[in-house]
């Protein structure tokens, strides 16, 4: 008889507000384990808002959160995390396996000693996975953003994770680039039973592998497979405007009208 | 500045490797100098891979220069230099590190305070109406001049802030690398931003003393900025960093041995010039290896999907 499966996320009457501005809040939603979520939606929506809120970095302004059966705190060793990617200084004379090597070891005090062979092969494995054998030993500045975004990865699985908080890791690749990176994170998740909350602009790449997308969008959150939440009358009432959800031959999906939705600030 | 009488007999200088350091160790004057200026060159070095890793090589510079005005407060009050000098430093560094990433482009507002620092410096100078040799040897280091009691000194200081960067060493490198992951991860991203800044602040106090405000930069930004072109591991990085500010400040103190010049005037030299064959070096080994991964780059792009 199958053990019942505790939800990797579960929130409910969840508000996030930076001081007194409330970013968004009636949100009521579960994830299960080893589901793979989407977050969708306009710039200023609160989407890394919430990966903060799961990080323990800002405390729910209304609610309730659950993540891995536990409240929310920093430190959490069961999240790996990638943030929004930033330009990595060029000159930055630090390779990209130094990078991954933080993610075991970097929060602990002192120098490195003891189990020095044990975590060098740790990282060796989480380098591998993400298959980045060819170049973890170049400083990583220097490499492209798909590869940056590979070892970054690397970093967050290095930590053996239950769950991974991606925060636009798609961003600034090419559409081929996007694809192979989001079939990536689908098949490290299946491997190892991960759940993931990937943050993206475009549902597209993401559609073969999502098992459902949440949507933040003025102020407030809807959760659901990709045809039931991004329909043009779900988003419709979503937005609280008119807004229009087109398909192309492909099944790739576009959502027009948008734009004085936008906010310009990004959370 | 070395006494006359030091210079009675001419030095002895040749290839018995072991009789010249018995020479170079035949005053108790050298012997403190080369005594401080390790202890000091090692914190210095070790601590300066940081601050070129982080960007904050204006801000330690900004900081010595406070110090300045510190150092020569302390004088006119009776104290000794260094007193003031980490009184100064510590606080300022505090602040700094409070401020944090706010600091970074912040030049014009560190420039401002550094200038007045310096002015106040001048002002305590002439209030103190002492020889114009107070200020000559804060603002350009007096190594030579260093008591037993002053190295035992140096010697506690430096070896608390190595061992305070050994406790911080993996936290800081993962803030200093990877801040926003570092910060989810649990570490202490502020306090480590704010004890850094602290722990810059006595090292370069320590090295005030060797090097003086103003040539701060030969001790703590030279060795590591020449490291950092060399070697991608942030360990190794720190080894180099620490061993060069030693082989700076050992040659620097050898030469000055042998002429009647200043012993700053030689490490700043020395560290120009290394910095320059340093850029030299790096680039062409740099040019070198592109050469050999271009081919595996194409592959490499060719294959993404």
């Amino acid at each position: 008889m199958a053990r019942p499966i505790s939800p990797a996320v579960v929130a409910d009457g969840l508000a996030a507000a930076y001081g007194d501005q409330l970013i968004w809040r009636n949100a009521s939603f579960t994830v299960n384990t080893g589901e793979f979520v989407a977050v969708l939606g306009p710039n200023g929506s609160g989407k890394s808002t919430l990966l903060r809120l799961l990080l323990g970095l800002l405390p729910p302004a209304a609610g309730t959160l659950q993540v891995l059966g536990t409240r929310p705190h920093r430190g959490n060793a069961q999240i790996g995390y990638v943030p929004q990617r930033r330009n990595i200084d060029r000159d930055l004379p630090v390779r990209g396996r130094d990078f991954v090597h933080l993610g075991i070891d970097g929060d602990r005090w002192g120098v490195a000693m003891g189990n020095a062979a044990n975590n060098h092969e740790r990282v060796a494995q989480a380098i591998r996975s993400v298959d980045a054998q060819a170049y973890a030993d170049r400083p990583i500045g220097r490499l492209s953003g798909g590869e940056q975004q590979r070892l970054l990865l690397a970093q967050a699985l290095a930590g053996k994770p239950q769950m991974l908080l991606l925060d636009e890791p798609l961003a600034s690749l090419d559409l081929r680039n996007q694809i192979v990176i989001a079939e990536l994170v689908a098949e490290l998740a299946r491997a190892n039973g991960l759940t993931v909350l990937l943050i993206a602009h475009d549902i597209n790449p993401l559609l073969p592998i999502v098992d459902r997308v949440l949507y933040v969008a003025h102020g407030g959150v809807a959760i659901g497979k990709p045809a039931e939440v991004i329909t043009t009358e779900q988003l419709s009432r979503l937005y609280d405007a008119p807004v229009e959800v087109l398909h192309d031959s492909h099944g790739h999906m576009f959502v027009v009208g948008l734009e004085a939705e936008s906010a310009h600030h990004d959370a | 500045m070395m006494p006359e009488h030091y210079l009675a007999a001419a030095p002895y200088f040749g290839w018995d490797l072991v009789r010249d350091v018995q020479e170079l160790l035949r005053y108790a004057f050298m012997q403190h100098a080369y005594e401080a200026g390790t202890i000091v060159a090692l914190s210095a070095g070790v601590i300066g891979y940081f601050v070129v890793l982080r960007g904050l090589s204006f801000a330690a510079h900004a900081l010595s220069h406070i110090g300045f005005a510190g150092a020569t407060g302390a004088v006119l009050l009776g104290a000794a230099p260094i007193v003031g000098l980490l009184a100064f430093t510590m606080s300022a560094g505090g602040v700094m590190g409070a401020l944090g990433q706010r600091l970074r482009g912040r030049d014009v507002t560190i420039g401002l305070v550094m200038a007045w620092s310096l002015g106040l410096g001048l002002l305590f100078t002439a209030l103190y109406k002492g020889s114009a040799g107070l200020a000559i040897g804060i603002l350009f280091g007096q190594i030579f001049g260093i008591t037993s009691d002053e190295v035992a000194v140096t010697f506690v200081a430096g070896s608390l802030t190595v061992l305070a960067l050994v406790v911080v060493y993996r936290p800081l490198l993962f803030a200093t690398l990877d801040e926003e992951v570092a910060e989810a991860k649990g570490v202490p991203v502020r306090g480590l931003s704010i004890a850094f800044m602290v722990i810059l602040a006595i090292a370069v106090s320590e090295a005030v003393q060797v090097v003086g405000v103003l040539l701060i930069f030969a001790l703590i930004v030279a060795p590591a900025a020449i490291a950092e072109r060399f070697t991608t591991r942030p360990s190794r990085g720190v080894l180099l960093s620490a061993a060069l500010a030693v082989l700076f400040t050992w040659g620097g103190l050898t030469v000055a041995y042998y002429f009647p010049y200043p012993v700053g005037f030689f490490i700043t030299t020395i560290a120009f010039w290394s910095y320059i064959l340093a850029r030299v070096l790096s680039d062409v080994i740099a040019r070198r290896a592109a050469g050999r991964l271009r081919p595996w780059r194409e592959e490499q792009v060719r294959h993404s999907p």
